[in-house]
């Protein structure tokens, strides 16, 4: 039997403006599966990522996460949107990791972490307080655990960032350009991170330009242009034998 | 050249090291080997500063126009410093300053409370409660805060009672009369509250739209709510934004509170009216005045300097940066 899988994508339309960034798009993450999204700036490959928690609304297409419609509920066959508070509650369960990191400057690296738990699942103060130090340890920033943002290297605070969305125990992680913005020299210690991610079974979704991260670690790649799915499959494979002339030249111009 | 600059040398770097150092400035690596760095003289350096004889001159002459000055006001004797020096401490006169303390600190405090609650409307999503705020702000930025007071006084005239019971003229479960509930403090207290929220709110709205939207969204992912958003993530950083103007209207509110002498407020400025009006000694009470305005003027730039510290968390890098760039005014550069 084939499992229902982590995320569905089906039909995914969203303009903004005269622009339409996603014409269409369908698309299955399996649980604990790896999905890494290419393709040039503008292809709308972000913003997919975005709706998966609704940091966008679609204008149509369903999302499904671990069965749940995303931002409606389905009732006597009408789509009914979701309260604040609802919604809420869907986003508590999908981590989201931003290419600026979007660390909160006021609160040091352990309290970042400790945020989500302390103010969103009502933990106490001193389970937050050891959870997300066991998260640091993980992400190998236990010794930076009182520095507020400011003092971290760009690596660092991507790595802060990654600790805190796990704080809440998600069961997908969204990675949006996770390093896009570190110095050539701190990719490595992020991506180090969320190959152990992988590795432990997290179901990611990473938009990327980290070619050799898609490779390794992907377990399907999905190359999207102008708003459609170009091409898709194996990481491997698809990287190795690039069908599409679009997906030929951007590889091209990435590597 | 192959000079490791962190790290321990390698073999090939050590027997290099004594070349490295003859290039200068390559060999500030430092590491264990700078101290042994036995032989290189130290060139210390003590220049002599060029000439700077503007400086002397404008001292010479802002020290001349301040004895002058001085000198004008010590021996006038319309001045009656002996007058001045009585009153400073007069009971009435420091009952007017506890007024005007209370005034500022109250009508602050209100102030803000809804300028932070008109800045969230401002910026809700409900059109209400947008309208509600954008009219509050329009009409007490329209209309002039004197003309505000002296309404609030008289506002007996227009609604001589206020209650609490059914509208539109049903039965009433309390009633009060507009002359005992308006004192001229109470009215003082309405106008300079309500007037001073409208300006808060600029100032709030401002702070809130000041921080990162992706300091939202990140709060957003984490399953925060609007209320936490707000509450743990944007407040906290906007009053970073927030704090500077706020310090700003409340020195402002110091002084603005003596607009309340229209109206009879017992503050700073209209027992030494009183006074004067009395014993005609205008210019020494107005003196007297003064210097506690400035006083508490000064102690509240103080409180400010320390306010600002508090939400300077996380930001250690910024206010290095603002020394750094002060410093030459701060030392009087070149």
């Amino acid at each position: 039997m084939m499992a229902e899988p982590m995320v569905k994508i089906r039909s995914v339309r969203k303009r903004f403006g005269p622009l339409e960034v996603l014409k269409g798009i369908s698309l299955d993450v399996l649980a604990g599966g790896v999905v890494c999204v290419v393709g040039p700036s503008g292809s709308g490959k972000s913003t997919l990522l975005r709706c998966v928690n609704r940091l966008e609304t679609l204008d149509s297409g369903r999302i499904w996460v671990d069965g749940d419609l995303i931002g409606y509920r389905e009732q006597d066959e009408k789509l009914h949107m979701l309260r604040p508070a609802e919604l809420s509650r869907q986003r508590q369960d999908i981590g989201m990791v931003f290419q600026r990191f979007h660390l909160f400057p006021h609160r040091t690296a352990l309290e970042n972490v400790m945020e989500g738990p302390v103010t969103v699942k009502r933990a106490s103060k001193a389970e937050a307080r050891q959870r997300a130090a066991e998260l640091l340890e993980r992400v190998g920033l236990a010794d930076r655990a009182h520095h507020y943002p400011a003092q971290l290297s760009g690596g660092q605070q991507q790595r802060v960032a990654i600790a805190r969305s796990l704080a809440m125990s998600p069961k997908l992680m969204l990675f949006d350009e996770p390093t896009s913005a570190l110095d050539p020299e701190l990719v490595q210690e992020v991506l180090a991170v969320m190959r152990d991610l992988a590795g432990s079974g997290m179901t990611m979704m990473v938009v990327t330009h980290e070619m050799g991260f898609a490779r390794e670690v992907g377990d399907h790649l999905v190359f999207i242009d102008g708003g459609v799915i170009v091409e898709q499959g194996h990481p491997r494979e698809v990287l190795a034998d690039p069908r599409h002339e679009r997906f030929r030249t951007f590889l091209g111009q990435v590597r | 050249m192959a000079v490791s600059r962190t790290g321990d040398p390698t073999p090939a770097d050590r027997t290099r090291a004594p070349e490295a150092r003859l290039s200068g400035p390559a060999s500030r690596a430092g590491g264990p080997e700078a101290e042994t760095r036995a032989g290189e003289p130290e060139l210390a350096i003590k220049a002599v500063r060029p000439p700077r004889p503007g400086r002397w001159l404008t001292a010479g002459l802002a020290t001349l126009f301040l004895v002058w000055l001085a000198y004008t006001i010590i021996v006038n004797e319309n001045l009656h410093w002996d007058v001045i020096a009585a009153f400073l401490l007069d009971g009435r006169i420091l009952g007017g300053l506890w007024v005007t303390i209370q005034l500022t600190v109250l009508s602050m405090a209100i102030g803000l409370v809804l300028g932070v609650l008109a800045a969230v409307m401002q910026l809700s999503g409900n059109p209400v409660l947008r309208y509600a705020s954008a009219l509050y702000t329009w009409f007490f930025r329209g209309t002039p805060l004197l003309v505000q007071l002296i309404f609030w006084f008289n506002i007996g005239l227009v609604f001589p009672t206020f209650g609490v019971g059914v509208p539109f003229g049903g039965p009433k479960l309390i009633e009060l009369q507009a002359n005992e509930l308006i004192t001229p403090f109470t009215a003082a207290l309405l106008g300079l509250a309500i007037n001073e929220g409208a300006y808060m709110a600029e100032i709030v709205r401002a702070g809130i739209r000041s921080v990162d939207p992706g300091q939202r969204e990140a709060a957003e992912s984490l399953g925060m709510s609007h209320r936490q958003v707000l509450r743990r993530v944007v407040l906290p950083q906007a009053m970073r934004v927030i704090i500077p103007p706020t310090g700003n209207q409340f020195i402002s509110m110091l002084k603005t509170t003596s607009m309340v002498s229209v109206i009879a407020g017992a503050e700073l400025l209209t027992v030494s009216q009183r006074i004067y009006l009395g014993n005609f000694e205008v210019i020494a009470l107005l003196i007297v005045a003064s210097v506690w305005y400035v006083v508490l003027t000064t102690l509240a730039t103080i409180g400010q300097h320390y306010v600002e510290k508090r939400f300077e968390r996380g930001h250690h890098a910024l206010p290095a940066r603002i020394r750094r760039n002060l410093r030459p005014f701060a030392r009087g550069g070149a």
